[in-house]
């Protein structure tokens, strides 16, 4: 009997640890997807702002659900042509802006410009020689948002905001 | 004293409530109504009119495991945001995938869909507003499948895969 009792016990104890743990993950999971979340970055598009070799950044889903990104703000947005990729950018345009883009600046001087449709958003990398962006799959809708870059956590000495790019 | 301690667990007991409910329905399946004629007549086969009669609205399943690999098949009924307003979200079927050609209607040329991307239509083309008149959409729009209709208690049940006839070319 009292052997029972002891391995009731046992598996109460396991339990309520493992409740504890599913706990942690759920807030772990909310936080991640409602709040902020930390996020790895490489590749040449946003160079100089960021490193092609990589950087940490610091992303926040609030600004994105509540609507009040703007132009300049660096973003993260799922890529339309392939939703398992998340890529960052930085928004050009809002819905109904005028933009006027270099078709290819690496051979070409030809301009090219569009008007943002409703509820949509113009985005390019900082370095547009290197960057697949709007200006090859045209505007990307408001809903592929995922988020925006707050400030650079890693490297250190890189820390900071990048509201101030090359654009403005 | 007693009043603010049990206050205290009952804040913690329903914030703990609250992060459960949202994981779950973030990962794995949610329940949401359907509004609206357009999936007429596979959802709400009864026209709806009274605020009573709106309860009785089709309720559906929604799973989000389709999410981690972005596989879907024609015929699927998913749940997208809406590509003119992210804060709207609308439920329509599949009909085709990355490389379909698709038939426009009302235009004599067939269109390619994009990589990353698929065309929706509702099951109603009379109210319906969907890819015929947006376009592809990008398939990272999509925020889940409906598999089942679980309210109302009469209607709960399997929803199939189902393709209109004509329309799409596939190669």
């Amino acid at each position: 009997m009292r052997f029972g009792g002891q391995w009731r016990s046992v598996a109460r104890e396991a339990w309520d640890r493992s409740l504890i743990m599913a706990k942690f993950l759920c807030l772990l999971h909310v936080v991640d997807t409602y709040l902020c979340s930390s996020v790895l970055v490489y590749g040449p598009s946003m160079f100089p702002t960021l490193n092609p070799t990589g950087d940490v950044v610091l992303a926040e889903r609030v600004s994105t659900w509540l609507g009040i990104v703007g132009r300049g703000d660096v973003v993260l947005v799922r890529a339309p042509d392939n939703p398992r990729k998340i890529v960052t950018k930085r928004i050009i345009g809002m819905e109904g802006d005028r933009v006027t883009f270099l078709v290819d600046p690496a051979r070409s001087e030809r301009c090219a410009t569009i008007v943002v449709p409703k509820g949509h958003l113009w985005i390019q990398g900082d370095n547009i020689y290197a960057s697949k962006d709007s200006r090859h799959f045209g505007v990307v809708p408001y809903g592929l948002l995922q988020g925006k870059v707050l400030c650079r956590i890693w490297p250190l000495d890189g820390f900071g905001s990048l509201q101030r790019g090359v654009w403005f | 004293m007693g009043t603010i301690s049990s206050f205290w667990a009952y804040t913690r007991k329903s914030l703990t409530a609250g992060l459960i409910a949202f994981t779950v329905s973030d990962r794995f399946a949610c329940i949401s109504p359907v509004r609206g004629l357009s999936m007429h007549p596979t959802f709400n086969p009864h026209t709806t009119s009274s605020l009573l009669e709106s309860l009785m609205d089709d309720h559906v399943l929604v799973e989000k495991f389709c999410l981690e690999k972005y596989k879907f098949s024609r015929g699927d009924i998913v749940v997208f945001r809406s590509p003119s307003n992210y804060k709207e979200k609308h439920i329509k079927r599949i009909i085709g995938l990355p490389g379909d050609w698709i038939k426009v209607p009302h235009q004599q040329d067939t269109l390619k869909i994009p990589e990353g991307h698929c065309w929706v239509e509702g099951d109603n083309a009379t109210s319906s507003f969907d890819s015929r008149s947006f376009g592809p959409i990008p398939l990272g729009l999509i925020q889940g499948r409906a598999t089942h209709i679980v309210w109302p208690p009469q209607r709960v049940g399997k929803l199939e895969k189902r393709l209109p006839q004509e329309g799409v070319v596939q190669y």
